[in-house]
């Protein structure tokens, strides 16, 4: 399954470039990520949310790098659901900007854990991926994820439809939510 | 703390529930002293505007004290203590459309963004307690209120003028401007405005500000046609006369120069038969719109005229007449209004005396009336022109 996004953001491509350079930031903004822990050098260890509470994890590298242009990675060993990312960095034209583009490459497995994942992603896969860039955005642009009454959760915005209503949190729920 | 929430089409309910609290850095809590029923809650009301859930606290245009502020905001721009007045859409002031000033199609405030692009191609910017579509923000009309971003859109007032004369700054005061504004007004101009609600009013006013030579109000309900007039503005009632041909009269056969559409989705039609067809296209929603004002102003303004609506619209109207407005090289002009860009210099017109907001309040009740103040709004009923809540 091929995934493919972009946006544009409001900051140079050096600051957009290094912010992705530091992987472990991947999970403030993409959904299924818990966790992206730096091994090495090029190398990081992933940890992301699975259907049925469970998790998966993995190990990866980084095959491609040229500063303020572009990165890929790919996973290494045997992960569960082996895959490649790269993303690549352009000046907008209107001087202050920068383009993201992002692709993500999964080899889903046959079998039951192909099917977890492809139900995981649901009909229209790509939209968690743009939703993870419209948060890639926010943070760049804002400092942080925005959250509402109605998507107070930041990341789990989508999978919360229906939503609460739009009205002001309990604490209760505020502290349930933040354990979550 | 109490709220007034939509509870289901066609009812309201001011209910308990929790007092906000911050959940971003950049976010204030405001105490909220005024707040006001606009027509754009009405078709959230009517059920016009999908994504409304039981429970959701409207209110969009309110003002008060700041009471609480995020680690993020910083105090040289809003503290503890200030009043102000709070643009209804919210917007971050970082992305491409704040550095444009259009506020409203900013890119970053509207969580629910992925919904609302795929309804409009490209997504619209969080407003206060105006649907999912938007963000699913809790609105103003509630004792408290978190406003995010909050160390952009918050105007401070810091002289004596009244709430009631500051209030309409959170939103039809600036949107019958940009109303206004978009028509590029010329000496010479004759504007006419569709709606004499509180916002075709404050439009009136504005193309009369910006140099219009004359401003025709057309509605049906007399008191507001009245009101109009007593601003100084000619008048159309059309249920009595053609518009068209009134028009016509008005400006020697030339149609107005320039054409406002106060009204959006939910006009009504003097003529029973094309209402009807819209009626039902929109109760079985396959139109979403009853846009009787927006054709009428199409086909009236004079070829080469612009035609600027800031009546809401929501999804897709039939019977658009797209010959009259591509052979009469006519020029459409729209938006939620891009409210932030106007309050300072609206503020000014307010303080010099050149505008007078307070004109267009009729009612003022306590928060726990709303019902009755929506129902008296809707209806036009006790010759209602703009509630004003106090919590
Ligand atoms: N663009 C924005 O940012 C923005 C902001 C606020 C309000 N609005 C919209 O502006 C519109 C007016 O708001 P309001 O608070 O004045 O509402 P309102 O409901 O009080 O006013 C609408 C008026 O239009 C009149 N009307 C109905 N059908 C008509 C027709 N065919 N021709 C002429 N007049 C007709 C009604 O009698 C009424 O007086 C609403 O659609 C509202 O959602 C837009
Ligand atoms: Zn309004
Ligand atoms: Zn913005």
């Amino acid at each position: 399954m091929d995934l493919l996004a972009t946006t544009t953001i409001r900051r140079p491509v050096s600051d957009v470039y290094a912010f992705w350079r530091r992987l472990e930031n991947l999970p403030t903004f993409m959904a299924h990520l818990q966790e992206v822990r730096s091994t090495g050098d090029r190398t990081t260890h992933w940890t992301a949310s699975a259907p049925f509470d469970r998790s998966v994890e993995w190990d990866a590298e980084i095959t491609d790098e040229v500063p303020d242009e572009r990165i890929g990675w790919r996973s290494t060993g045997d992960a569960d659901v082996p895959n490649t990312g790269k993303v690549w960095f352009v000046p907008a034209p209107d001087g202050v900007s920068t383009e993201v583009h992002v692709l993500l490459v999964y080899d889903i497995p046959g079998g039951k854990l192909g099917e977890a994942v492809a139900r995981y992603f649901g009909e229209e896969p790509h939209q968690q991926l743009d939703d993870d860039l419209r948060r890639l955005k926010q943070v760049l642009e804002t400092g942080e994820v925005v959250r509402s009454d109605g998507a107070p959760w930041g990341k789990r915005a989508r999978k919360e439809f229906p939503q609460r209503p739009a009205q002001p949190l309990s604490s209760d729920e505020i502290a349930k939510g933040e354990a979550a | 703390m109490r709220a007034n929430t939509w509870a289901g089409r066609n009812k309201v309910e001011v209910r308990d529930v929790p007092d906000p609290s911050i959940l971003n850095r950049r976010d204030a809590i405001v105490k909220v002293t005024s707040t006001a029923i606009c027509g754009s809650d009405l078709h959230l009301v009517d059920g016009y505007v999908p994504t409304m859930q039981d429970g959701d606290v409207l209110g969009h245009e309110f003002m008060g004290e700041v009471v609480e502020v995020g680690a993020g905001v910083d105090p040289g721009r809003l503290r503890v203590g200030d009043r102000v007045v709070v643009p209804f859409p919210i917007a971050c002031g970082a992305c491409a459309a704040c550095a444009a000033e259009l506020w409203s199609c900013c890119e970053n405030s509207n969580p629910n963004a992925g919904i609302a692009e795929k309804m409009f191609g490209h997504p619209v910017a969080g407003i206060f307690g105006y649907s999912h579509l938007t963000g699913g923000f809790a609105g103003g009309q509630s004792e408290y209120v978190r406003v995010p971003f909050a160390d952009v859109g918050p105007l401070k007032i810091e002289s004596d003028l009244t709430d009631e004369q500051v209030l309409f700054l959170s939103d039809i005061l600036p949107t019958g401007y940009m109303g206004a504004e978009m028509c590029d007004i010329q000496p010479s101009d004759v504007v006419a405005v569709w709606g004499a609600g509180p916002v075709g009013q404050f439009a009136m006013d504005s193309a009369r500000l910006l140099g219009a030579a004359t401003v025709i109000a057309i509605d049906k309900e007399p008191y507001r046609l009245r009101m109009a007039e007593e601003a100084g503005h000619t008048t159309i009632n059309f249920e009595e006369v053609d518009v068209r041909s009134r028009l016509l009269e008005l400006t020697g056969g030339r149609g107005p120069d320039k054409c406002i559409d106060a009204v959006g989705m939910e006009a009504s039609h003097g003529s029973a038969h094309l209402h009807a067809y819209d009626r039902v296209k929109q109760a079985v929603r396959s139109e979403t719109e009853r846009p009787h004002a927006l054709r009428q102003a199409i086909l009236s303004c004079r070829s080469g005229g612009i035609v600027s609506v800031i009546g809401v619209y929501g999804g897709f109207l039939d019977k658009f007449p797209s010959g009259a407005w591509m052979n009469r090289s006519l020029t459409l002009r729209t938006g939620q209004c891009h409210v932030q860009r106007y309050m300072t210099p609206l503020l000014r017109h307010i303080e010099n005396g050149e505008l007078d907001p307070t004109r267009v309040i009729t009612h003022t009740l306590p928060l726990q009336d709303a019902a009755r103040g929506f129902d008296l709004f809707k209806n036009k009923q006790d010759g209602c022109e703009k509630v004003v809540l106090k919590p």
